[in-house]
């Protein structure tokens, strides 16, 4: 049960290259790019030749591109992120002030989808090809078929234009006080929570049922209950703890796509979150911010990739002792 | 009449006794009947391919008709899907909208299945070094956040890429190239699980035996036992790059409003949702509905194909 501090170490350690290797495809991507990305400066004309070949020099511009790459990765990791053109604020400070909203919806959809995924998995997996279990199985095959953005759309239509019962856009101004502030926050937080909650645990029903299938057959269960523990003691402490390891394999590998159903949301529901930003960045080509964002989504899948490695270990001891 | 036998007659009854010998196409086909869905499936993506195909020569009203005096007219028998904001027709617009997203979708497809074919195999031939390498960057792919790079690599590269081959197929090909570039790594990881245990299998070391050289037995050997799981993989990544490119004209950074995506179309009806909510229904529909059935042909090739029986 124990997890030792050596393997968190070495995961951590192994997580460094991932990183390296992303800022280095993002570089590669940036320095690829046709044109200056940050040429609005030093190729506007109302600014002299000489001003402008200047600016190059101090930024660098001319520099073999191994020093620019490590003075961009230096730069990064300092949280230098520049400056917005289009807010006219450090990027830096802007990516904080959005980061919490984004967190925040983005964790509670993940435990809302993780709530409805388990418990429907293991009982479909625990009467297989039962009523529920069709039932389930359909329902699964449409909640990952519906995207995220009609799904989105689905719901402003029902639940903000015919029934009004709930706010389309998300406020951040919200003028209550007290109690009733809660309340305002989480009326407008449900829909956009929801839309990423059911497309996740349509995946992750599937996930969950088809692993906890797998041990459900095994020996150890069948002497769990020959031994006369009841249906819920075996479910609950021999099935759902070991049919939970390769869901955890299975999650992470859906992280990029967690944060890419995200910036979808954020922008039906206008969320301010980190991926509402980029699309107004990428619609004011304001580089310095969507550089800076994509980072920031970089680290995040790699730090729950990361997450999700230690808690793989801490499912299945065995791992951290190979 | 007389009822004994003659010798040819019960070569006959033998011959119709036994049974008949089935190629592995109807093999296949044979156990692919039997999930209904998956049959379901098939025939509302035909209907809906066949549509889109042949569906602009029978419904000739031109996509971008501009007609005020029709801007946001419910479904009539005049527009059967509704009209929008310029009063253009919905359906012919969805119609050819549908060509867009099914050929992005199989374009994408193609470009992940024969990048993560190549990959794969690679790595599931050599060991060692190249193995590893190959491997690592198939991960590191994995854990890129793909929704942002895929903006932001459109956004560096759209406009030099217009300037090159113009707007729609400038739009077309980085679309599909960096959807594409972006899936092939569950298939590079299925090929070189496949080969790795392929490669060691009595068959190709008989072919070893025999002096066929490395490509040979890939080509031959290795690979067709190996397409399996490929086929299947490949079947949802289709519906994975419609999704994508419907994500990407949505928010508004995929192809031009001139042309009438699926996704771009639900971009500029979201606007329109309290008075006009077919016109964001109908494509959404359609979107669903091709991705609901793609992925369940997806599953019952999985059952028809049964990739465990394949790895054995």
């Amino acid at each position: 049960m124990t997890l030792s501090g050596t393997y968190v170490l070495r995961r951590v350690l192994i997580a460094l290259p991932s990183l390296l290797g992303i800022s280095l495809v993002l570089f590669t991507v940036l320095a690829l790019a046709p044109g200056d990305p940050f040429g609005d400066i030093v190729s506007n004309p109302n600014i002299p030749a000489e001003v402008a070949a200047n600016l190059r020099i101090k930024f660098g511009m001319d520099d073999p591109v191994m020093v620019r790459y490590f003075r961009w990765l230096f730069a990064m990791l300092h949280g230098d992120w520049g400056f917005s053109f289009a807010s006219r604020i450090d990027v830096d400070t802007l990516i904080l002030q959005r980061l919490p909203t984004t967190l925040l919806v983005v964790g509670s959809s993940q435990i809302l989808a993780l709530l409805i995924a388990l418990p429907v998995g293991v009982y479909a997996a625990t009467r297989p090809y039962s009523l529920f279990d069709q039932i389930a199985n359909t329902l699964t095959f449409i909640g990952f078929s519906l995207p995220t953005f009609f799904t989105g759309l689905m719901l402003i239509l029902v639940f903000s234009i015919q029934l009004d019962w709930l706010p389309f856009v998300y406020r951040s101004d919200i003028t209550s006080t007290g109690w009733h502030f809660y309340w305002d926050h989480f009326k407008q937080t449900i829909m956009p929570v929801m839309v990423l909650a059911l497309f996740q645990a349509a995946s992750w029903t599937r996930y969950v049922r088809s692993a906890a299938l797998d041990v459900v057959k095994l020996d150890y269960v069948t002497t769990a209950r020959s031994k006369g523990l009841k249906e819920r003691v075996v479910v609950l402490k021999h099935v759902v703890r070991n049919a939970m390891i390769p869901v955890v394999t299975l999650v992470a590998l859906q992280v990029p796509a967690i944060f890419g159903g995200a910036i979808v949301t954020e922008q039906i529901f206008r969320v301010p979150g980190i991926g509402s930003l980029l699309i107004s960045a990428i619609l004011a080509n304001d580089t310095p911010v969507i550089m800076a964002v994509t980072f920031v989504f970089s680290c995040l899948v790699i730090s729950f990739n990361l997450l999700a490695d230690i808690l793989y270990a801490w499912l299945d001891p065995r791992i951290a002792l190979g | 009449m007389a009822t004994t036998l003659t010798p040819n007659t019960a070569d006959v009854i033998a011959e119709a006794a036994r049974p008949k010998p089935i190629s592995l196409a109807q093999d296949i086909w044979r156990r692919f009947k039997r999930h209904r869905l998956a049959l379901l499936g098939m025939i509302v993506l035909m209907v809906i391919v066949v549509g889109v195909i042949i569906g602009p020569w029978l419904w000739t009203v031109p996509i971008n008709e501009i007609d005020f005096g029709a801007r946001l007219k419910p479904p009539s028998a005049i527009h059967p899907f509704g009209t929008d904001d310029l009063g253009q027709d919905l359906l012919a617009r969805m119609l050819y909208g549908g060509r867009i997203s099914i050929a992005v979708g199989l374009a994408a497809m193609f470009i992940a299945i024969v990048v993560g074919t190549i990959v794969g195999a690679i790595a599931g031939m050599s060991r060692g070094f190249v193995d590893t390498a190959l491997m690592w960057l198939t991960d590191l792919f994995l854990s890129l956040p793909q929704l942002p790079l895929l903006l932001l690599i459109i956004y560096l590269f759209r406009d030099t890429l217009k300037k090159i081959v113009g707007a729609e197929v400038g739009v077309f090909v980085m679309v599909v190239v960096v959807i594409g570039g972006f899936r092939w790594m569950p298939v590079a990881r299925l090929v070189r699980a496949q080969f790795l245990s392929l490669r060691e299998k009595e068959f190709v070391e008989a072919a070893r035996a025999l002096g066929a050289s490395r490509t040979r037995q890939v080509a031959r050997h290795i690979l067709p036992n190996a397409l399996g799981p490929v086929i299947v993989a490949g079947t949802i990544d289709v519906a994975a790059a419609i999704i994508a490119e419907s994500t990407l004209s949505f928010l508004g950074l995929g192809f031009p409003p001139d042309i009438p995506t699926w996704g771009r179309m639900l971009f500029d009806a979201k606007d329109y949702l309290d008075i006009a909510p077919y016109w964001a229904l109908f494509p959404g529909m359609l979107i669903f509905l091709t991705v609901l059935s793609i992925n369940y042909i997806g599953d019952g090739l999985r059952d028809a194909l049964d990739p465990r029986r394949v790895m054995g």
